[in-house]
Order: C-alpha cells, then sequence, then structure tokens
C-alpha cells in the first residue's frame, strides 16, 4: 500500500470516528463558547452595545485601524468589510453600523497568535458608518468609514 | 455533508483562514409571501480552533449576510496542521467542520 493511500485510509478513519463521536455529543462544541451578548446585540445604539459588549463607550480615535469596505454598496444585504489593526495586543474587533436598528453586526475574539484582522460581510439597513471597535490592552480604540447604500439590506 | 467550506493557507507560519457557511441567517424581520414573519435564524457562536487552541471566537448578530464569509489570519501553525471551526445558531442547531492548512 502506498504511503499516501496509508495515510488517506487512517485519515478518512480518524474522521469517521470523530464524526461518530461528534454525533454522540462527545466532541460537542457547546463548551467551547462564551455566552452570546443579548443586551449587545439588541442595544438600538451603538454605545448602548459597546457598553453591554465591551463595559465602556470610551473610545480613542485611531489612525491605525484600517476599515476596507466599499463607499457605495449596490446590495445592503451583502457588504463585505475588513478591519486591520497596525495596533499590539489586540485582544478583540468588533464591528458596528450605525444606523441599523440594531447596531452591533458583530465581534471577534481573538485567541493565541490571532492577527488584528477579520473580514465579513454585513447588513446595512441604509446608509450609515461601518464602526470598527478594536478592544488592546483593556483599551478601546475605533475608525470609521461611512458606507453609502442605496437598497437597504436588512428586510425590515 | 458540513455546511461550512473551509480553506487555510500557510505562508511561513502566518495562516490565512477563508470560510463560507451555509446559513439563512434570518433576522426575523422578513415576511414570507402570505405575510407572515420568518422567524429568526442565525449564527450566533463561531469557533476556530488549531491543535485545540480556539484562535477565533466570534459572536454574530443578525446582520451577518446569509451564508456569512469569515476570515482571519493567525500565526503558530504550518501546512498539514489541522483546524476544526464550529458554529452555533440562536435555534439551537449548530455544525462544525475540519480543514487541514496547506
Amino acid at each position: 500500500m502506498s504511503i499516501k493511500r496509508r495515510i488517506l485510509l487512517k485519515g478518512t478513519l480518524a474522521a469517521g470516528a470523530a464524526g461518530l463521536a461528534a454525533g454522540a455529543g462527545l466532541l460537542s462544541p457547546r463548551a467551547v463558547f462564551a455566552a452570546w451578548s443579548n443586551s449587545a446585540f439588541e442595544a438600538t445604539t451603538s454605545s448602548g452595545a459597546l457598553d453591554a459588549l465591551l463595559g465602556s463607550d470610551s473610545l480613542e480615535d485611531s489612525g491605525k485601524i484600517r476599515i476596507k469596505a466599499p463607499d457605495i454598496a449596490e446590495n445592503g444585504a451583502v457588504v463585505p468589510v475588513s478591519v486591520t489593526a497596525e495596533i499590539d495586543g489586540v485582544e478583540s474587533i468588533s464591528i458596528l453600523a450605525d444606523k441599523n436598528a440594531t447596531p452591533l453586526t458583530a465581534s471577534f475574539d481573538l485567541g493565541p497568535g490571532a492577527e488584528p484582522y477579520v473580514s465579513t460581510r454585513i447588513k446595512m439597513g441604509k446608509t450609515a458608518n461601518v464602526i470598527a471597535v478594536v478592544k488592546a490592552d483593556g483599551k478601546l480604540y475605533s475608525a470609521k468609514k461611512e458606507v453609502k447604500v442605496t437598497i437597504g439590506g436588512c428586510g425590515g | 455533508m458540513s455546511s461550512i467550506k473551509m480553506r487555510a493557507s500557510a505562508d511561513g507560519d502566518v495562516i490565512t483562514v477563508k470560510a463560507l457557511i451555509s446559513h439563512p441567517m434570518e433576522t426575523g424581520l422578513r415576511k414570507d409571501k402570505a405575510g407572515k414573519v420568518i422567524p429568526a435564524d442565525f449564527i450566533q457562536e463561531v469557533t476556530c480552533e488549531h491543535n485545540g487552541v480556539a484562535v477565533l471566537t466570534a459572536q454574530w448578530g443578525t446582520a451577518i449576510s446569509k451564508n456569512p464569509y469569515l476570515s482571519f489570519r493567525f500565526r503558530g501553525g504550518k501546512a498539514g496542521d489541522t483546524l476544526k471551526m464550529s458554529w452555533k445558531d440562536n435555534t439551537g442547531k449548530s455544525d462544525s467542520a475540519g480543514a487541514v492548512i496547506k
């Protein structure tokens, strides 16, 4: 049997076993998740959301946070947003759309070795600022970029 | 079949992860043709693990687009390592998938 075939079969067996274990609930990801912040995601203002999520809404403007998002979103339901922070010790990156009914869209907690960069796609109800809040060494830094939206994407 | 399509590539010890997840991400604000509200159905938590350590955990709201895209980077991995990504949504559904770093 070739080495490659042996590795493939070994991998398949391991994956199969893992699948069985996962199915049996042994590898349930439940234990790994932090509690989802109801109050932060239901907050109707950016301040409220940040207070609930990060314990503060005190933000320091930073030129070291780069937000890449379209100037004009063709489709408010799918607005690509990337955030890069040239700051040391970044613990989390949160993204808000300040004119959405509930501005907080997502928050990313960086684990060991994670680089201060995230990219995703968000829904925007109307033209608004996309705000990136970066928590580093206990402080909150932010930057914002206006994204014009012609067709709103929240379906409300 | 997993709902998660994930690719990870190594450039030195920096691993770039890109994932596309099949999920309706319903906000709970839309109505169907009969005028009935389509209930909220959205991923709330996402975790990506490398060698058993969570390198990224995310909390998502209804404003993440349908069929979510996610990309991030981390240092300390190498080609051949495995990654595991998992998600859990507000209805209690969950899924996970593994990928080998190329």
